[in-house]
């Protein structure tokens, strides 16, 4: 149950949202950013309706001494704006401002069979083991400089 | 042109909203794409089975809405642009340690400083990129 069904079931939910909500296509993600064309002010909404529900639910949520099938609250605890943050964010914008993909909508849009949206998690996937190595990379040179 | 939606969008919001507070209350486990993604890639994380089940999920969600309803879609961007895209779509998240739902929701519903810089950072370089690509480039 806890191992496959809830987190699959929950994973139906989010990608049910995506769908329903338009952020599974990119054509209105991009219109999102075109405020000087096209505007479609929808996305907006989307970010409005999770946070408002996300904003009470974690606090509800984290009230409970730990989650319902155990192991703890795991929850990020740094803190400090650093360089790999800002440059990291700042080169995604760039590519979702591309592709008109994130990686959320990018997945349940697997599910549309569409080639474009293939394409596109492939490159992402592609990414992320590119990125693996380069911080593999920097570690090691940092370690000999240790 | 696309449609503007505010119902759709916020119910569909809601629902995206639900979605992070289960795998919160049930798992305790922040709702971010790029991250669960990570997870299951090679060397995979030894939680991975949580996390193939989510994406699983995820893929299996407009699949089952298909046998009543299909979401609009469309792509304007040629496909070859797609791969550069995707690619700084997955070095950018591996870096920043998040996307729009780990910053954008988990991140930015808990206040943490470093999800809202993210958040203003990645919409502002997306929001630049579209402007340059359609009324600077004239491309898609």
């Amino acid at each position: 149950m806890e191992r496959f069904l809830s987190p699959f079931l929950i994973g139906l939910i989010f990608g049910a949202g995506i769908a329903v909500s338009g952020m599974i296509n990119p054509a209105k993600v991009l219109n999102f950013f075109d405020v000087a064309g096209t505007w479609d002010p929808s996305l907006a909404f989307v970010m409005g309706g999770a946070l408002i529900v996300t904003f009470i639910g974690y606090r509800l949520a984290l009230k409970q001494p730990g989650p319902i099938f155990g192991g703890g609250f795991q929850l990020p605890t740094r803190k400090e704006i650093d360089r790999p943050l800002v440059i990291g964010s700042a080169i995604f914008g760039i590519g979702w401002g591309v592709a008109g993909f994130c990686p959320g909508a990018s997945i349940p849009a697997l599910g549309l069979f569409q080639p474009d949206a293939c394409v596109f998690v492939a490159s992402m996937i592609a990414g992320i083991l590119i990125a693996r190595a380069i911080r593999r990379s920097l570690d090691a040179r940092r370690a000999l400089q240790a | 042109m696309t449609e503007f939606t505010p119902l759709e969008s916020l119910a569909g919001g809601a629902l995206i909203g639900l979605a992070v507070v289960l795998l919160m209350a049930l798992h305790g486990r922040i709702a971010g794409l790029s991250g669960i993604l990570a997870g299951v890639l090679p060397p995979a994380a030894s939680d991975w089975p949580w996390r193939a089940a989510f994406l699983a999920g995820a893929v299996a969600a407009p699949v089952l809405l298909g046998l009543f309803w299909t979401p609009d879609f469309s792509s304007p961007t040629p496909r070859a642009w797609l791969i550069p895209g995707g690619v700084l779509v997955g070095i950018g998240v591996f870096f920043g340690s998040g996307c729009t739902s780990g910053h954008g929701i988990c991140g930015n519903a808990r206040l943490s400083v470093r999800s809202i810089a993210a958040t203003l950072t990645f919409m502002a370089t997306a929001g630049l990129t579209v402007y340059l690509v359609r009324h600077v480039f004239g491309g898609f």
